[in-house]
């Protein structure tokens, strides 16, 4: 294929990396990204510990996120997300050895994993509102759910985009190398929004 | 309105570190402009008179020299910095604490060892380490009074201080210099140093409730029209309002009118009490002059205008 | 390549643009120097706006207790002017530079993704379009429970909160209308811009450069657009998040900057000034590269400490995130918190004299021809020095405590925006006129500008140093008469209309000279950089023959070789040397295959729009359907975009020969 040549043709006139371009702008991208979460990270960290029984209508306590929290239920669903990880590098190593069934079956498998995660993570925002933590409670509340909504939603785009890349798979009977490149591309992003998660999970749900 | 023409003790220190930063900048400035005419003028292209230049692309010892040159002058005035910084950033235990809460467009000024509250204008003594304990009531503003101090904010929730010293009596003018709104450019402040002395006699005569207008005069139409009307639900006057309705229920309110023509200035500071007819196209219409006001245009007649108004110069 | 022909004829949803010439050859335009010059248009267009903004507000100030403009038609201008100079005007200029030069710098024949590149520039106007969208639609109001006493004008129903949009006067309770969500959504979509060149030229400078070119062998120029490009990087993810905090508290009901719920208003200036700060040297740090690459040429000798100058600009990009408290020092922070930030800034200006001292030993004992580029620069280096040394005087903080927050402050950041970043890019305009036009400009229209700006330009920021150490404050729409501020005010209006008068100059000389001026030669200024071995205007794929680079300004050794003294001798061979690269650069030996035309770029810019007014008239019923219509089209333009290959296959193209003449990826470069 003449893409392929594209790729490594950059090699004899330019000076660079080596990284393909893509791969590469995929890394700067997340490390922008990175800083996304960052701040919002460290927004909540500066709302959580802070004392709002002064703006409570008389009568009512205050309910913080971590009163609330199910560390054993997000545990699971964090599990559960830290495995789409394994799928997803059993994807690209199926794609690499060359069996493009296989590829198709972790990559759907990365997106069912991540599924049942925003499944998790939707289950746990109702249980919240329905204990009467809403976005609108309190300060760590409002950036509790900014926080773990704005993960939820990278998490959501990544199943977008393994989809498409599963679609195209289907149809086409296979991924041709560049498209190959977007599996690592993806895979780039997915290990990121687990890593996050992570940070996330330790930092937000697990340390006091 | 002038920081170059300092009053107090605080100041006056703080335009010293300016002006010695200034002339150190003034020095650098003459050196390193003068380098780059002298430059340009004495190296400017002549035709063939000027040779091609020499093809310098660095010195080594240059870099180092004027790198380190900047770090020393840099850390001569650091000193200097760090030290007024904590000097001016907390109050002594003997400061006399004034309360300063910032309101759209106004300031509030409240004595909590003598029980009352004022606005727009600042008293304090002289001699005397005063401590402002700032908050806001619903923005951020920022609390300027050039001559004797620099700026600091009023932050809803949160509190702050601002130290002000003067040593001699004197008017001093200030302003709200964050950006507040709509208004922000009518958010004036001013301050009154007296001597001690008088400042005692002040105080006094802020304590007592407010004169009582004589039956039968326009005074005393005016009081019915303010009591009657809708001005009591924001505004407090000792001894004629019962207590002030909108402080206890927490939402907007006016500043106390107890001694109101015992203060020159209102209206945020932007109108003079001496002005003939500054009182009257106030109340007649406040958000023409104060955009966003708070205070209604409550369509009073030109009658109600002038009681109302005679009232209010009665209040000393 | 068989395969992807038809994979792109079966799927794409419209067939695909063939021209590149025409309103559709510029709408669909994946080439970096066409898009260079839309950004550079359409940014001067804004430049007019927010001159215009400036001039109304210099008009209401020339008095005391004027009436020309109320106080919320003064806010809304205030706010617009701040905003458009900033978003609308030096960053996408300096993205403009970016665009047209950055690939030409380092022998490259585009950027890594053209696509994203046109991508950048239509969110970017159709950002900066519903912005300015408020002043037709935004409604604005006193604050809950205030009253006005009259209703706003069109002129007052602009985002009126300021630049620096503080909390909580731009949450809803003090900003009753939805200026302030045009503001915090416009802002969103014209950051995301930003970011997506910003990943552009990271990659693109990393791993597109000619054979040959080291890092060490960057123009400084592109260097200083790697690091901006970085800041840009680093910064806008912690303003966006700030954005969505504000916009949620706006619409959605959290609480982060609402204090009567126990959120802080504070916190919002930290976010704000974390990206603030780094977005000063974003605006400056182009027009330093600029500067850097104009001074050695009009003196004709090398910039005199290249790698000090290098390193300067990266740690300045590196302290400029630990600086930002300094806009808060009057905010009641802790003493140490001052105390640090005070010093922090300080030091921030040494690799700043670093720089300046450099390009001082760049001209001396140079061979300066004092063209217009020359003395913008020249103007530059002037006024950045005032600027700067007025900067030193804010980190000493107790003085910052009289300073902020007044016109002093209005003057500092105008010596290092306007005298700084806009002299510089005035002077890279000049510079590079003949490159992207073939033609020159007329030297006596250029120095007149420049004079005429000088003079407007100190006349109008020289006096506010002076106005604010006296008292006035900023952001107010009048001030009283017994200040007695009103006469210097005066002058300072005067001023402003001077500049005005050389910005008009300065566009009768474009416009003029892009037609009849006389034809440029051939590396017009004896240059060192690679853009000028190119014929003029650039041809499409830039380099007909990819350079290799031997050394930093590797055209002027290969024009010139040295003398026992050091002095600069041109060789013998220079001048067949520069015919031959005309020759070939107008006649490339072999066919060279560019990026196509896409409308998906511009298809992603008229989403954004949509999803905006989606989201601020949310409570209407057309608010969602238009969301979710602006998201389709978003969503289904990257994936049209990523089933329509970057070029199509050309006739005259074998498919089994390698390309090594692809100028950017290929793919779904999303």
């Amino acid at each position: 294929m003449s893409d392929v040549a594209h790729a490594d043709g950059h090699h004899d006139v330019h000076e660079g990396t080596g990284i393909d371009n893509r791969k590469l702008g995929m890394w700067v991208f997340l490390s922008s990204e990175f800083m996304f979460f960052g701040a919002l990270i460290s927004n909540y960290m500066l709302f959580k510990g802070r004392d709002y029984s002064a703006f409570m209508p008389t009568g009512q306590s205050v309910l913080l996120p971590r009163g609330l929290y199910d560390i054993p239920f997000t545990s699971v669903s964090s599990f559960v997300l830290l495995m789409s990880s394994l799928t997803m590098v059993l994807a690209h190593d199926a794609l690499v050895s060359g069996d493009q069934n296989r590829t198709r079956v972790w990559l759907a498998a990365t997106g069912m994993l991540g599924s049942v995660f925003i499944g998790g993570q939707v289950f746990e925002f109702t249980e919240f509102v329905q204990q009467g933590m809403t976005i609108s409670s309190n300060p760590a509340a409002s950036a509790f759910f900014m926080l773990t909504g704005f993960h939820g939603a990278h998490v959501f785009f990544g199943i977008l985009m393994l989809l498409s890349l599963y679609g195209i798979s289907k149809r086409q009977g296979g991924l041709t190398e560049v498209q190959g490149l977007n599996v690592e591309l993806v895979g780039l992003y997915w290990h990121f929004v687990d890593i996050i998660w992570i940070v996330i999970f330790t930092i937000v749900y697990l340390i006091p | 309105m002038d920081s170059l023409d300092p009053q107090g003790p605080i100041a006056t220190d703080i335009d010293g570190l300016f002006r010695l930063t200034l002339n150190i900048a003034t020095v650098i400035f003459v050196l390193v402009t003068g380098a780059l005419l002298y430059a340009t003028i004495r190296f400017r292209d002549r035709g063939d008179r000027t040779p091609e230049p020499k093809q310098v692309e660095g010195n080594a010892r240059f870099e180092v020299i004027w790198t380190v040159i900047p770090v020393l002058i840099l850390a001569s005035i650091a000193v200097p910095t760090v030290d007024r910084i904590f000097k001016y950033t907390s109050c002594a235990d003997d400061a006399l604490h004034i309360e300063v809460t910032g309101h759209q467009w106004w300031f509030e000024y409240n004595y909590p060892d003598d029980g009352f509250s004022t606005a727009n204008v600042l008293v304090m003594p002289t001699d005397t380490e005063i401590c402002l304990d700032m908050s806001s009531d619903d923005v951020i503003h920022n609390y300027w009074v050039p001559k004797l101090n620099g700026k600091r904010y009023l932050v809803p929730g949160q509190a702050t201080v601002l130290l002000l010293r003067a040593d001699e009596p004197g008017e001093y003018w200030g302003q709200c210099a964050e950006f507040c709104g709509l208004s922000h450019a009518k958010m004036r402040a001013r301050v009154i140093a007296m001597n001690p002395d008088d400042y005692a006699d002040w105080l006094t005569s802020q304590q007592r409730p407010a004169s009582m207008p004589a039956d039968g005069t326009i005074e005393q139409e005016g009081m019915n029209l303010f009591l009657g009307g809708q001005c009591v639900s924001c505004h407090n006057i000792s001894g004629v309002t019962a207590s002030n309705p909108a402080l206890a229920t927490g939402s907007i309110y006016g500043p106390d009118l107890t001694h109101f023509s015992s203060r020159d200035v209102f209206a945020g500071a932007t109108l003079n009490h001496d002005d003939p007819g500054a009182i009257e196209s106030w109340i007649d219409n406040p958000p023409l002059i104060k955009p966003g006001s708070f205070m209604p245009n409550i369509d009073l007649t030109q009658q109600e205008i002038e009681a109302l108004a005679a009232y209010l110069r009665s209040l000393d | 390549m068989a395969t992807t022909a038809s994979r792109s004829g079966a799927r794409t949803i419209f067939r695909r643009p063939d021209s590149n010439t025409g309103f559709w050859g510029w709408i669909t335009t994946a080439d970096h120097k066409k898009i260079g010059i839309m950004y550079g248009y359409t940014a001067f267009t804004f430049f007019i706006l927010g001159g215009l903004e400036a001039l109304l507000l210099r008009i209401q100030l020339s008095q005391p207790d004027n009436v020309f403009l109320s106080a919320s038609e003064y806010n809304a201008m205030f706010t617009m002017h701040g905003t458009t100079m900033i978003f609308l005007f030096v960053m996408p200029v300096s993205a403009a530079f970016f665009n047209y030069l950055l690939p030409l710098m380092i022998g490259a024949r585009d950027v890594a993704f053209p696509r994203m590149n046109a991508v950048s520039y239509w969110i970017f106007v159709f950002g900066g379009i519903f912005l300015y969208s408020s002043f037709v639609f935004g409604t604005t109001g006193p604050p809950e429970g205030g009253n006005l006493a009259e209703v706003a004008s069109r002129l007052g129903s602009g985002p009126n909160g300021g630049w620096f949009g503080y909390a909580p006067n731009s949450g809803l309770r003090f900003s009753t209308g939805t200026v302030m969500d045009y503001w915090s959504i416009g802002l969103q979509i014209l950051g995301l811009a930003s970011l997506i060149s910003s990943i552009n030229f990271i990659v693109t400078v990393f791993n597109m450069r000619a054979k040959g070119m080291k890092l060490l062998r960057m123009p400084v120029f592109v260097w200083m657009t790697t690091v901006v490009a970085f800041l840009l990087l680093f910064s806008l993810p912690i303003i966006a998040v700030a954005l969505f905090m504000i916009t949620f508290d706006r619409n959605v009901g959290t609480l982060f900057f609402d204090p009567s719920m126990g959120g802080d208003p504070i916190l919002w200036q930290h976010f704000f000034w974390l990206f603030g700060h780094p977005e000063v040297y974003i605006l400056v740090l182009p027009a330093m590269g600029i500067v850097s690459e104009v001074l050695p040429t009009f003196s004709r000798k090398p910039l005199f400490g290249y790698p000090a100058v290098v390193f300067a600009g990266a740690a300045i990009g590196f302290m400029g995130f630990g600086v930002w408290a300094h806009h808060m020092f009057a905010s009641g922070v802790t003493p140490i918190t001052q105390a640090a930030f005070g010093l922090s800034t300080m030091a921030i200006a040494i690799p700043t004299g670093i720089k300046i001292f450099n390009w001082i030993g760049t001209i001396w004992g140079g061979k300066i021809k004092l063209n217009t580029p020359m003395l913008f620069s020249l103007g530059f280096v002037g006024m950045f020095v005032i600027g700067g040394l007025s900067g030193v005087t804010h980190s000493i903080v107790p003085a910052d405590w009289q300073q902020t927050d007044t016109y002093y402050i209005v003057a500092h950041f105008h010596y290092v925006l306007f005298g700084g970043a806009i002299f510089g890019l005035f002077s890279g305009l000049y510079y590079w006129f003949p490159k992207l036009t073939g033609r020159m400009y007329s030297e006596t229209l250029g120095k007149l500008h420049f004079w005429v700006f000088f003079v407007g330009f100190n006349l109008t920021f020289g006096p506010m140093h002076w106005l604010g150490l006296n008292g006035m404050v900023r952001r107010t729409w009048v001030y009283a008469e017994e200040t007695g501020l009103g006469p210097w005010n005066m002058v300072v209006t005067i001023g402003a209309f001077i500049i005005a008068l050389g910005v008009l100059i300065f566009m009768i000389n474009w416009t003029w000279s892009k037609r009849n001026g006389p034809i440029a030669p051939f590396d017009p200024w004896d240059a060192r950089t690679l853009e000028w071995t190119l014929p003029s205007p650039t041809p499409e794929y830039n380099f007909a023959v990819n350079p290799v680079i031997t050394s930093l300004d590797d055209f002027w050794h290969k024009k010139y070789s040295e003398d026992a003294d050091g002095r600069p001798v041109r060789r013998p061979e220079a001048t067949a040397l520069l015919a031959e690269y005309e020759e070939v650069g107008l006649n490339p030996p072999e066919p060279i295959h560019l990026p196509n035309p896409s409308y998906y770029p511009f298809l992603v810019g008229v989403g954004m729009p949509m999803v905006g007014y989606g989201l601020i008239y949310d409570n209407t019923a057309w608010g969602i359907p238009l969301l979710i219509l602006g998201a389709v089209t978003i969503v289904g333009s990257f994936i049209g975009w990523g089933v329509e290959p970057l070029e199509e296959p050309h006739a005259d193209h074998h498919s089994d020969e390698p390309d090594h003449e692809h100028p950017g990826t290929d793919g779904e470069d999303s």
